[in-house]
């Protein structure tokens, strides 16, 4: 009997052998692998989002300019059970083919790891009621509600940007997880750069579900639930009066128009044209109208104010004239004459009618080259200079500390930094400082290699009514300004130069190449630019500041291929100072206003 | 213990209490995959509700036991057995057919199935036999005999098209086993399965050219003399018409979707919406039970029917999800501590009729843990066996009580046993 007996402790060791495989593969089950939790959260638990209304956006006397009307998605949950699909009544429900039904299913599960696809985009109101109705015999679907954008003021698309679906690598890039396929996200401008502010926060309520995909009760009893907050308002520097006129009066041509508020680098009107409504790219007319945009000749896509970049022409006269003064080439007194341009070996930089041998002041006034030629020699080639690297990259810094050939840093992306080359680009032209001021002359009167920005322009101007410093232009005007935006760049250039200079632009105005637009009542300052362009015909450009003293605006208008800047850069600015200060409905001069608004200049 | 009732030992208590444990455990994992809402009602028309009926009859039914002559089963052994055999056949022909398997007698709403408690039957006539006082182990005779009383309900069962509870009665080898059975024919059995895996795996062409190969590379390096030669290549003869009999019972006997879980299960086949739904779903719940599991009536899987027969054959994975490894192995625990406490009371009977039955239930409460758990987690093929005292339902609730009961009633009468064969 031993023998059997042995046996049974061999059935008992057995059983318990068995007992401990099973427990085993508990172990690694239960224990061990994570791909059973993360499996069943996917199949029993559906997180029901609920999206927070977008922020508004306010100009800067709290006037709304963005707000939000309802729009509903059908999303479809996974995994999707077709055993208890009735294909035929939701066929019905959402007058599709079962074919299209099934080509959208396939669609909307991009990747078998998604638990939620888009079904139909922005269902229609009617839709909506219908479909709503019936939707409770269809577990897998839901409607998701979210904000679309509407505009009390259509204006400033490029500013304000747009909002769509966010893209594959958008989602990827998405650090913090925020994202799911199909959501929305702000896509340029004002809506991009604050995004963050302006999306809230999303609530989700996690539900348990069933095996059809019925909602049950909320999945531990709520805790993990979150509320939706509504995004932040953004109270941004526009103002919507002069942005709208302005985007009247540049109608028809191709150009733009910044404003600035010296005083803080608040950004009171970006114009670009040729341009487009902003509630075209609203979410629901996006898709009939990007490509039709993006596809355009006239490019009316790109922010010409921040991207397009053109050489200041005469504009930049006021820079060099406060260059050469505080270099002390130049003294308010200094004189150079002028027979008609200026003439150096075989070079001759021709000049305009005008008194011949201008000041500084009377220079920007008549706007003369030769000054600025001979002035341009002072700065580059002072004795305590060993060569003319040195003197070229001492004036450099003056531009640079100006924010010219750096991109400023405002609150929309895509913003462009101008040129002003190195010195390594002449030295690889001409040899290692193998060249001189002859060489480069033409930037003297802001033409060849130097370009700059709509907005790098008016911010000169902005530096100039300051009398020499500036912030960063920017639109944000909330509570908390970014410290980039509060700090104040000084330029480098003392006060009394400032005096002169002003003096040059006022003259302008009152007797000089743009005093056709001088308004009574405003002591408007500025400077014309007639940029020589080898394209086509020469672009009119016109930076102003005003009022003189205490100047609340300061601006910059580019208009291409418009010939003169005193015809039509000049008026432009004026009309937009005018309107600014004034805030008339009526203008004082209805016939420039008419003019500037109805003619269309072709580009060319 | 040593109280006498009409000269019998008191019940062994361990036993009814582990038992009663389970019973309980398994209560409160039928409450929770079947109750539907959230709130605590009660309602006898519900899954749990009827299973409270079918636990008081079990109980009861295990209570009257006592009150019966002990030597009434041994005597009738032959006559339940034939009586079993008779309704396993009769099924056949007038049962009710539930998920392809014509198993059930239905009576109304009333529905019993003869092959659970066959198992009893053939407990008590396989106890009666192999105790026989003129039972020869060594002879022919008796072994086709014992064979018989075993095969004979598994064709029957698989007759009804239900091969998975047909299975359960080679659960008897361990008796056979622990009686004398010569171990070589485990190993033979071990063999087999292993020979029937590879089959599947690869096909009956590709296992003759491996055993021929296998055969002529161990006939070149292992030279000993014919004799032996002969005895091999006969062995290896043996193999291939066991192969080919696989092959052909594969392809003949079993159903279609038997042959897919076969497959599935050794995982040749691939198929998570299909057969494989069921263990997929399973090891789904069962695995994110995690270390401490989701909570009782919490869990995720439980509350959204995503276990299909969460109630009956796959009841552990409501343990397995709600109450974790942890509880998952408290019930192991529970379970292998009966199944000790059988082999004890088994190995304390002086009469080898009540060892030779403890045996039986040992074996038949074993293989039904074994299978039934190993299945929820992709370690058997899903065939429906219910896990005992856990799964809803009243036959196999009743069966296994009445089993198990009847242990503890034989084992009453244990110093009133003078057996020969000691």
């Amino acid at each position: 009997m031993t023998h059997n007996q042995n046996r049974s402790a061999i059935i008992r060791f057995a059983i318990v052998v068995f007992a401990l495989i099973l427990i085993s593969k508990l172990f690694y089950l239960q224990v061990l692998s994570d791909k059973y939790a993360e499996k069943s959260a996917r199949l029993s638990i559906r997180a029901v989002i609920e999206f927070p209304d977008r922020g508004l956006i306010t100009d800067r006397n709290g006037e709304i300019i963005v707000f939000n009307e309802d729009a509903h998605d059908l999303v479809v949950h996974f995994p999707f059970n077709k055993k208890e699909f009735e294909m035929d009544d939701f066929c019905r429900l959402v007058k599709m083919t079962p074919e299209e039904v099934t080509e959208k299913l396939k669609t909307a599960r991009a990747s078998r790891f998604n638990q939620k696809g888009l079904f139909i985009k922005n269902i229609s109101t009617q839709d909506f009621a219908r479909i709503q109705e019936g939707l409770f015999k269809f577990p897998q679907f839901s409607m998701e509600a979210r904000s679309d954008r509407k505009y009390k003021h259509n204006i400033a698309a490029h500013t304000l940007g747009y909002v769509a679906e966010i893209s594959r690598y958008e989602l990827e890039r998405d650090d913090e997880e925020y994202y799911d396929i199909g959501e929305n996200i702000g896509k340029s401008g004002l809506e991009r750069y604050y995004e963050s502010l302006l999306r809230g926060a999303k609530g989700k309520q996690l539900y348990l579900k069933d095996n059809t995909g019925k909602l049950k009760e909320h999945y531990n009893d709520g805790a993990d639930d979150t509320k939706a907050t509504v995004g932040t308002e953004l109270k941004v520097s526009l103002d919507v009066l002069i942005q709208e006129y302005g985007e009247k009066l540049i109608a028809g041509k191709t150009g733009s128009i910044v404003a600035i508020e010296p005083a803080t680098g608040e950004i009171l009107a970006m114009v670009t044209s040729p341009g487009y409504k902003p509630d075209m790219f609203a979410i629901k007319n996006l898709g009939k109208n990007y490509s039709k945009l993006a596809t355009h000749p006239d490019k009316p896509l790109i922010n010409r104010a921040t991207t397009s970049m053109y050489p200041p022409g005469s504009t930049f006269k006021v820079v060099m004239s406060l260059i050469g003064l505080q270099e002390g080439a130049i003294t308010p007194n200094t004189r150079y004459s002028c027979n008609g341009g200026f003439h150096i070996g075989g070079l001759t930089v021709r000049c305009h009618a005008h008194a011949p041998r201008p000041n500084v002041t009377y220079a920007i006034q008549t706007s003369c080259n030769a000054f600025y030629c001979n002035t341009y020699r002072e700065i580059l080639h002072q004795d305590r200079f060993e060569n003319i690297e040195e003197g070229y990259n001492n004036w450099k810094s003056y531009l640079n500390r100006m924010g010219l050939g750096n991109k400023l840093g405002t609150d929309i992306s895509g913003e462009k930094a101008g040129n002003v080359p190195n010195a390594n680009y002449f030295h690889k032209i001409h040899g290692q400082n193998k060249w001189n001021y002859v060489r480069i002359i033409s930037m003297s009167i802001g033409q060849g290699e130097l370009l700059l920005t709509p907005m790098q322009m008016a911010n000169i101007s902005a530096m100039v009514a300051n009398r020499g410093y500036f912030y960063t232009p920017h639109f944000i005007r909330s509570d908390n300004v970014p410290e980039a935006f509060t700090t104040k760049h000084e330029v480098g250039i003392d006060n009394q130069h400032f005096t002169t200079v002003v003096d040059g632009m006022r003259n302008v105005l009152t007797n000089g190449t743009g005093a056709y637009v001088q308004i009574p009542g405003i002591d408007i300052c500025g400077k014309t630019g007639t940029v020589q362009n080898p394209h086509g015909e020469n672009h009119s450009i016109f930076i102003a500041f005003a009022p003189k003293d205490n100047p609340k605006i300061a601006i910059a208008t580019v208009v291409e291929n418009a010939g003169y800047g005193s015809t039509w850069a000049a008026p432009i600015c004026t009309l937009m100072i005018e309107k600014y200060i004034n805030r008339d409905t009526v203008s004082q001069r209805p016939e420039l206003e008419k003019k500037m608004m109805e003619t269309e200049i072709p580009k060319k | 213990m040593s109280e006498k009732i009409y000269g019998q030992s008191r019940v062994d208590g361990i036993t009814v209490l582990l038992y009663l444990l389970l019973v309980f455990c398994g209560f409160l994992a039928i409450y929770s995959s079947s109750h539907g809402s959230d709130n605590f009602s009660f309602d006898f028309s519900t899954k749990y509700g009827k299973q409270i009926i079918w636990i008081a009859i079990s109980i009861t039914l295990g209570a009257v036991l006592f009150l019966m002559d002990v030597r009434f089963f041994e005597a009738f052994s032959y006559t339940f057995f034939i009586a079993w055999m008779l309704l396993l056949f009769l099924v056949i022909f007038f049962g009710k057919e539930v998920n392809g398997a014509r198993s059930w007698f239905a009576i109304g709403s009333f529905r019993l199935q003869p092959a659970e408690f066959a198992k009893l039957g053939v407990a008590l006539a396989l106890s009666r036999y192999v105790s026989d006082i003129d039972t020869d182990m060594k002879s022919l005779r008796y072994q086709l005999i014992t064979a018989g009383i075993i095969l004979l309900p598994i064709a029957l069962i698989v007759l009804q098209g239900d091969a998975g509870s047909g299975l359960v009665f080679f659960s008897f080898i361990m008796v056979l086993y622990r009686e004398g059975l010569s171990g070589s024919i485990l190993v033979i059995g071990i063999i087999a399965v292993i020979l029937s895996v590879l089959t599947f795996a690869f096909g009956f062409i590709a296992m003759i050219a491996a055993l021929i190969i296998l055969g002529g590379i161990i006939t070149a390096f292992i030279y000993t003399n014919t004799r032996q030669l002969k005895i091999f290549w006969l062995v290896i003869l043996a193999c291939i018409g066991f192969t080919k009999a696989v092959d052909f019972g594969f392809s003949n006997v079993l159903q279609e979707h038997q042959q897919k879980r076969i497959l599935v299960m050794l995982g040749l086949l691939e198929d998570p919406q299909g057969l494989g739904y069921n263990v997929n779903q399973s090891k789904i719940a069962i695995g994110s039970g995690g270390f401490w599991g989701k909570g009782y009536l919490q869990g995720t899987q439980t509350k959204g029917d995503f276990v299909p027969e969460q109630h009956t054959d796959f009841i552990f994975t409501s343990i397995g999800e709600e109450f974790g490894w942890v509880g998952s192995t408290v019930v192991i625990i529970i379970f292998v501590l009966l199944f000790l406490r059988i082999s004890m009371l088994a190995e304390r009977q002086r009469s080898k009729y009540s060892r030779v039955y403890a045996y039986c239930v040992l074996s038949v409460l074993f293989f039904h843990f074994l299978i039934n758990i190993a299945m929820t987690i992709n370690l058997a093929p899903v065939i429906g066996i219910p896990l005992p005292f856990f799964s809803y339902g009243g036959s196999s609730l009743i069966s296994f009580t009445v089993l198990l009961f009847l242990l503890l009633r034989l084992d009453t009468n244990r110093e009133n046993e003078l057996d020969s064969d000691y």
